[in-house]
């Protein structure tokens, strides 16, 4: 589903992602873990060009991914995103939020819209909120209702950049139940998180980056037991002595 | 006080060319200010740089001399217009660029996310600027549209300059038949006090009944 070959990336000086290759097979949950300012985001960004790869080819479905233009809009229609922020439109309801991008750029009815937008909402569990604006949720609430955003153009792949660490801890687990939920109904996802209870739970594959590098990649249980980089399993005895 | 009662009709006539002024320029400025933001913020270079002239062009210029330019220039590269539309045409250029300025520091107070997830959901450029960021950034410039409104209206006083008979001009033919310019003045200075504060009445009204909260 999504292709990564050689992807490197600059921030002036600053080398962020260092020949990154990585593949995610259709259904598969790819959980991106590792230290700060390791060039997990930045990752997660570059997949549907948020941010501008230096060099490298990015494939999402077999085609390369637009630079620019509409057909890289397009590309983007296809690929939900979540956000650390949330990032609701501030000045429309949930419901509207919701209905947005299938109405303007999938054409879609917007009885048809509103109809799926609700059905969204209710899965993810904030149906009585639908007419509230973003900012009287909680953030638990307003980052399901992301979810829902970005399930309403009905992706081929989601990517999770830190859905979490904005929230609340009692709040974490709403947002990480329905992602769960989610992997479990097949979805193709990219998850840049910290939570390492999610990853043992819900990813197919682990992937552990650090210095703008892929160190490790490995099935949950095989990573978290027995991690084969020094790297590793130093990071790892840091997060999850706590 | 009869200078301005024996004369009523003048007046009128002149704050009814006044209030087209206002109201024909400030909506050609609105219209050419919101496309001249859009070219500010686009991600095309050339778009941007267009932009940037125009807006250094018309405020680095007095709107007096834009006045008499378009009057004694239109007409020797063959443009013949009347003098009102030449006065709004002006105007309406002239106070886009401070209609454009503000409405670009409103796109600026915009957080970076909203466009992100904006694109991220896969709007086009346009239909994130006109769905997602113009109607966020027209709530925070409220007032100082409102404050460009009042300017503009004291601007347009500056068309008398050039012949069009509106408020202030008419206030100056009566003035020259009575010769009384301190009542004749004050009355004219009044009515545009009037729209002025008619302006910053709607203005605070829409900014309480828009307020986001965030």
């Amino acid at each position: 589903m999504i292709q990564v070959q050689g992807l490197n990336k600059w921030f002036g000086d600053h080398h962020v992602l260092r020949d990154i290759d990585l593949e995610v097979a259709q259904g598969e949950v790819v959980v991106v873990i590792g230290p700060s300012g390791s060039g997990k985001s930045t990752l997660c960004r570059c997949l549907n060009r948020l941010e501008t790869a230096g060099s490298g080819d990015i494939l999402i479905d077999g085609v390369p991914a637009p630079v620019e233009g509409r057909e890289l809009a397009r590309l983007r229609a296809d690929v939900g995103m979540v956000f650390q922020s949330f990032n609701l439109f501030q000045h429309k309801s949930v419901l509207e939020n919701v209905m947005l991008a299938p109405v303007k750029v999938r054409g879609v009815s917007r009885t048809e819209a509103e109809s799926t937008a609700r059905r969204l909402l209710a899965r993810v569990g904030i149906a009585e909120q639908a007419d509230k604006l973003p900012a009287q949720l909680s953030g638990g609430q307003q980052q399901r209702a992301a979810i829902a955003r970005a399930l309403a153009m009905r992706p081929k792949v989601m990517l999770f950049d830190e859905p979490t660490s904005a929230l609340d801890p009692e709040m974490v687990g709403e947002v990480l139940d329905v992602m769960v939920q989610l992997a479990a109904d097949g979805m193709t996802m990219v998850v840049v998180t910290h939570e390492m209870g999610f990853a043992r739970r819900a990813a197919d594959r682990v992937v552990f980056m650090d210095g703008g590098q892929i160190v490790e990649t490995g099935e949950p249980n095989a990573f978290f037991e027995a991690p084969t980089t020094d790297r590793a399993r130093d990071f790892l005895a840091k997060v999850l002595t706590h | 006080m009869s200078a301005i009662l024996d004369h009523l009709p003048e007046f009128w006539e002149g704050l009814i060319v006044t209030l087209q002024l206002t109201a024909a320029s400030f909506l050609g400025a609105a219209v050419v200010g919101l496309v001249i933001t859009a070219m500010r913020v686009s991600p095309v270079g050339v778009l941007r740089g267009i932009g940037t002239a125009y807006v250094e062009t018309f405020q680095n210029l007095p709107l007096l001399v834009l006045l008499v330019l378009a009057v004694f220039g239109l007409p020797e590269i063959g443009i013949k217009a009347d003098l009102l539309v030449t006065a709004i045409v002006v105007i309406a250029l002239y106070e886009a660029a401070y209609i454009a300025e503000a409405l670009r520091s409103g796109v600026n107070a915009v957080s970076a996310g909203q466009g992100e997830a904006a694109r991220a959901l896969g709007l086009t450029f346009g239909q994130s600027l006109r769905h997602v960021i113009l109607p966020q950034a027209l709530r925070t410039v409220i007032q100082p549209l409102g404050n460009i409104f009042i300017a503009l209206t004291m601007n347009t006083s500056l068309a008398a300059a050039i012949g069009v008979v509106d408020l202030t001009a008419a206030a100056n033919r009566v003035n020259l038949m009575e010769a009384q310019p301190i009542p004749i003045f004050v009355g004219a200075g009044l009515a545009y006090a009037l729209i002025a504060a008619c302006a910053g009445f709607v203005t605070g009204r829409l900014e309480r009944r828009l307020v986001m909260v965030r």
